[in-house]
């Protein structure tokens, strides 16, 4: 998250070494989590089973990492009181990480429908999945960054077009619907593809959610509040 | 810090903790050492002065039969009591005393008889009968100390005498008078050979003395110096010449002022012995006390009086009268009351330290009067009220200033103001009190002020911050809590002032007062002295009498110091545990 | 870069919008103290609520103990202090001169960091304030000013056997809540406390907490501390002082979570200032 730069060191040292490692932490693994949505997408798209059975092994990684993170806040709760911005950062971390836990999961569970996808013929409608897949994979990393670099524009944009995926999700829908409509033999695959195109937009609600917390975390104040009006919220101080 | 470090450390710290060791055991050893030292001296100085005023506390005192016959008594015949107090009691005492020697009827005789004891004690016999007068006719027992030089002498403190059993039988000429005695033995031969072994001494140290002053003469700056000590050493060679004849064994022993004295006790009297045979059986001499009878006798006793009389302030007679007094019972050694419950006198014997008692004690009361609230007060008012700037600031530096000021000068105020000015009584308790409570208010206000700062002032805080105002603060919990420290210093000030002479002196309680002061009020104002003052009086006193007494008196002050001081503990505990 | 980090190199105070809804107790307003010529409050501004815990935090040196001890005018009894500006407390003036520090003080309890107890009984520390202000006129009243005053501090049970015992012998954090009983003794409507938990063990300050907490319903309680973690657990609105300055005043809750200065929040997270 925000470089130690920007906040300011610790006057203990070791306190700002593990806020560090814990933004570290939960980095690496949102870039796992993306990369297991990339792959999952790329799965499909090549109709590659390898790939899709290395999803599903990689997932066990992101658990183990969440666990792992789980421990470090606990830790930094117990001992080091964190409070204000620190505390916040700690409150954030824990949720991102239930939240690309959660993704991991949705990753995995496409991953596994690639493989059943794979033992069909290929559908028409694949590219349809891929453009929404590429979609949400963008907002996971836009949400990333802006949890990176602390710049809450990132995240607010995230969480405002955070709708794009869902119009793309009722198209795809209707599509999907219309295809196994019109031919019986696409039901199995079509409602295969149905699953991971809501696990996809499952995605995207947890970006959304990364993107909330990015904000309460650098601003203190939940986004919430603001959303009906679409307005930006008093955020960066221009 | 690498581990490769800290090997040399430890080795260079072990080193030096060596030498640390050793300077805190060198520093412990030095404290140690001063403090032996300074018990050392302290029991040198309580040693001595004990053992010097052991003799005080103890006087021999002679109690007599006076009858009190109506016409001396009662020179004026009505029993008022101014005709009682115009009484000749000394005239009776004299009259008592020679009843008890009355073969004394020499001018001489009656003088050294009369002697014994000093004429002031008249006055307590007068006292006794004006407060009962209805003693007039009877006969009562007076009690009075003897002289002091008797009194030294019966202590054995200024002259050496020896009893030596005679051998032999004597036989008196007489009972009364010039009598011989002689003796079939060479009887004296023993009190011949002492006496010439003394004059043999006497000799030699008389022509040492006149050799001393010879060589003198030779290296003396001027001419007036050298023709003294020559006429000084020649005096001193013809003095010697007087001891030839004693030392010679041919001619008769001739005792005089400056040999010793040869006295024989023989028949339940005493023979002065003027002269004995070169034969030493036979002794020219001066009845001193009536013999029963002129009967031959072989139970004597040869009594030695070594210092010769012109080194000593009794005659042989004086002696004689103490020690027969001494063996009828009417000579007594007692405790000396007379040194508590006296006045000083010009009589050492009769010479006590009441009155500078009583006058420390009134002096001490207005001092501590005066320096304790007025002191205390001031404290309180600069610390706690005062506003700190250049005029308190000011105040401060002077207080501390005035803490350094020799006392005379205080004396030197009092005088000036107290006496001269307003005009008060001089050598009375009330100005030596004033001026010693001048004396005193630094320390007491320097001490309160610093036992008032030692109060924590969070007490202070929390009696403002329950809404005490400042008066009740520091009346209420500031002053409680420096109660002990403000007692401990007012009276390690007031104990200084107890002990103070200089400033007295200015004001003229060095007078001698045979009276003490009244404890009371009017006392205040009467002429009186102190403690210190009459220890420094005694001191400068002829009398060897007076020297011991003079010791007795520095037990008392010392006594009356430890007092104060224990005093100041006892206060202090109660002040401390007191919640 | 959000709000929260933004440098914040103006003096003014940023006030929070105020959730309490308690009725102002204490109202200050541009309150100044100088020490000789050493300035150590700048205009000072803020409003006080009744039944609820006000806690001052800061640096030390930062005034929040000075700007403490104007609300009962301890000030005064240091000779260089001048005061300078407001303070009302339920709309009167107090550094008016007619208004009478004794008097004052009687209204404004304190208590100090160190337990100072006077070296008297338990009974008469109680009863000391009592005594002076005359509030009790007879024995009987005054036992039961001092049984309810040790009730409310909760020491009763723990002395009631022995209250002509000297206070100085209670534990530190007994001795702390006989303070607490002799501020309550005089019946005060605001109760001042300075770092009163800096000299106790953990549960004494516990305790002490919770008697804090359980006075708010009747007094308005103000307490400096040096224990961020305290502040939070006892009080509803914090101050935050830096450098005789007022930086931020708000519900604790915001203050802790998401202050609004960077210097408050550099200094709640321990970061350099």
């Amino acid at each position: 998250m925000n470089s130690p730069a920007q906040q300011g060191h610790h006057i203990v040292k070791a306190f700002s070494e593990e806020l560090e490692q814990l933004s570290a932490a939960v980095a690496t693994m949102g870039g796992l989590a993306e990369s297991l949505i990339s792959d999952a997408i790329d799965a499909i798209v090549t109709r590659d089973s390898d790939l899709a059975l290395d999803v599903v092994e990689r997932d066990k990684r992101i658990d183990a990492l969440q666990r792992d993170i789980e421990r470090q806040i606990i830790r930094l709760l117990a001992l080091r009181q964190p409070l204000a911005w620190d505390l916040r950062v700690c409150i954030a971390a824990l949720k991102i990480t239930a939240d690309l836990e959660r993704i991991g999961d949705l990753a995995k569970n496409i991953a596994r429908r690639t493989r059943a996808l794979n033992e069909a013929e290929p559908l028409p409608l694949a590219k349809s999945v891929e453009r929404m897949g590429r979609l949400v994979q963008g907002h996971l990393h836009e949400v990333l960054d802006a949890y990176v670099s602390g710049e809450v524009a990132g995240a607010v944009g995230v969480w405002e077009r955070d709708d794009d995926v869902d119009e793309h999700y009722n198209a795809l829908f209707r599509e999907l619907l219309t295809c196994m409509a019109g031919d019986a033999q696409l039901i199995g695959p079509g409602t295969h593809l149905l699953f991971i195109a809501k696990n996809l937009e499952r995605v995207g609600d947890h970006a959304t959610n990364i993107a909330e917390l990015v904000h309460y975390a650098v601003t203190g104040t939940e986004l919430l509040a603001e959303r009906p009006k679409g307005a930006f919220p008093d955020g960066p101080a221009s | 810090m690498t581990d490769a470090a800290r090997p040399p450390i430890a080795d260079a710290v072990r080193q030096r903790l060596a030498r640390r060791h050793r300077a805190e055991g060198r520093f412990q050893a030095f404290g140690i050492g001063a403090i032996a030292l300074a018990l050392l001296f302290l029991a040198v100085l309580l040693g001595s002065i004990v053992l010097q005023a052991g003799g005080a506390f103890t006087n021999y005192t002679l109690t007599l039969p006076v009858t009190l016959e109506r016409e001396s008594a009662d020179p004026r015949g009505d029993m008022s009591e101014e005709s009682l107090r115009r009484g000749s009691y000394n005239g009776l005492i004299q009259q008592s005393l020679q009843n008890e020697f009355p073969v004394a009827s020499s001018r001489t005789e009656l003088r050294e008889l009369f002697g014994l004891y000093s004429g002031l004690n008249a006055a307590s016999v007068m006292r006794r009968v004006v407060a009962e007068p209805a003693l007039v006719g009877t006969t009562i027992e007076v009690t009075l100390p003897v002289n002091h030089e008797i009194d030294l002498y019966l202590k054995g403190v200024t002259v050496e005498e020896v009893f030596v059993d005679g051998s032999g039988t004597l036989r008196p000429s007489g009972v009364e008078g010039e009598v011989t005695l002689v003796a079939a033995t060479p009887a004296f031969a023993g009190a011949i050979d002492r006496i010439r072994d003394q004059a043999i001494a006497e000799r030699d140290a008389t022509l040492d003395r006149a050799a001393r002053l010879e060589s003198q003469a030779q290296s003396a700056a001027s001419r007036d110096a050298r023709e003294a000590a020559l006429a000084a050493a020649a005096r001193a060679r013809q003095a010697a010449e007087r001891f030839e004849t004693i030392i010679d064994p041919e001619t008769p022993v001739e005792l005089g002022p400056r040999t010793a004295s040869l006295l024989v006790r023989i028949n339940g009297g005493v023979v002065a012995v003027s002269s004995l045979d070169p034969d030493a059986s036979t002794a020219q001499g001066r009845v001193l006390l009536t013999l029963e009878n002129a009967d031959p006798s072989d139970a004597w006793t040869e009594w030695v009086i070594e210092t010769p009389s012109a080194n000593r302030r009794i005659t042989d007679q004086q002696a004689v009268y103490a020690r027969a007094l001494e063996s009828r019972g009417m000579v007594e050694r007692r405790f000396n009351t007379n040194l508590f419950f006296n006045a000083d006198s010009r009589e050492p014997e009769l010479a006590g330290v009441l009155g500078a008692f009583i006058g420390s004690v009134l002096t001490m009361l207005v001092t501590m009067l005066l320096a304790v609230p007025i002191g205390v007060g001031t404290a309180i008012y600069l610390e706690e009220f005062a506003p700190k700037n250049r005029l308190t600031g000011f105040i401060e530096v002077n207080i501390n200033n005035l803490a350094a000021v020799p006392s005379i000068v205080f004396g030197l105020l009092g005088l000036a103001v107290f006496i001269n000015t307003f005009g008060l009584p001089r050598s009375a308790p009330l100005v030596g009190g004033m001026v010693l409570a001048l004396m005193t208010l630094p320390t007491v206000i320097i001490s309160a002020r610093a036992a008032l700062r030692a109060v924590p002032p969070s007490i202070r805080e929390a009696a403002l911050g329950v809404g005490a105002s400042r008066t009740q603060a520091v009346f209420q919990h500031v002053l409680p809590l420096a109660m002990p420290g403000i007692l401990t210093g007012s009276i390690i000030g007031l104990a200084q002032a107890l002990g103070e002479t200089a400033p007295l002196l200015m004001i003229g309680m060095v007078a001698f007062v045979a009276d003490a002061p009244s404890l009371g009020l009017s006392g205040l104002t009467q002429p009186s002295t102190v403690m210190p003052v009459q220890v420094f009086l005694w001191s400068g006193a002829s009398e060897r009498a007076f020297e011991m007494r003079t010791a007795a008196a520095i037990l008392v002050l010392l006594s009356l110091m430890i007092l104060f001081n224990a005093a100041a503990i006892v206060l202090r505990r109660r002040f401390e545990r007191r919640w | 870069m959000a709000d929260a980090a933004a440098p914040n190199s103006n003096k003014a105070t940023v006030y929070h919008p105020l959730q309490s809804t308690q009725p102002v107790k204490v109202a200050a307003s541009g309150v100044e103290v100088f020490y000789a010529d050493q300035q150590a409050l700048h205009g000072i501004t803020a409003n006080i609520h009744d039944r609820s815990v006000t806690a001052f935090i800061g640096p030390s040196g930062c005034g929040k103990s000075t700007f403490l001890r104007c609300i009962n005018r301890m000030n005064d009894t240091i000779d260089t202090a001048r005061v300078r500006g407001s303070i009302r407390i339920d709309d009167e003036e107090i550094n008016d001169r007619g208004v009478d520090p004794v008097l004052l003080r009687a209204r404004v309890g304190m208590v100090f960091q160190k337990p100072n107890p006077f070296p008297k009984s338990i009974y008469d520390n109680v009863a000391y304030g009592p005594r002076i202000h005359g509030l009790a006129s007879s024995k009987d009243e005054l036992d039961a000013v001092v049984e309810t005053s040790l009730r409310k501090a909760g020491l009763w049970d723990e002395v009631a056997d022995r209250l002509d015992q000297p206070g100085n012998s209670l534990s530190g954090g007994q001795q702390q809540r006989l303070v607490i009983a002799r501020a309550i003794a005089v019946n005060p409507e605001v109760i001042l406390m300075d770092e009163p938990c800096s000299a106790l063990d953990p549960i004494a300050t516990a305790r002490i907490e919770e008697l804090i907490d359980e006075l708010r319903e009747n007094y308005c309680l103000i307490i400096v501390t040096h224990s961020m973690a305290q502040a939070a657990r006892v009080s509803q609105m914090t101050a935050f002082f830096h450098l005789g300055h007022l930086v931020e005043y708000g519900p604790t809750e915001e203050i802790f979570t998401n202050p609004r200065d960077r210097r408050t929040q550099d200094y709640i997270t321990g970061r350099f200032g």
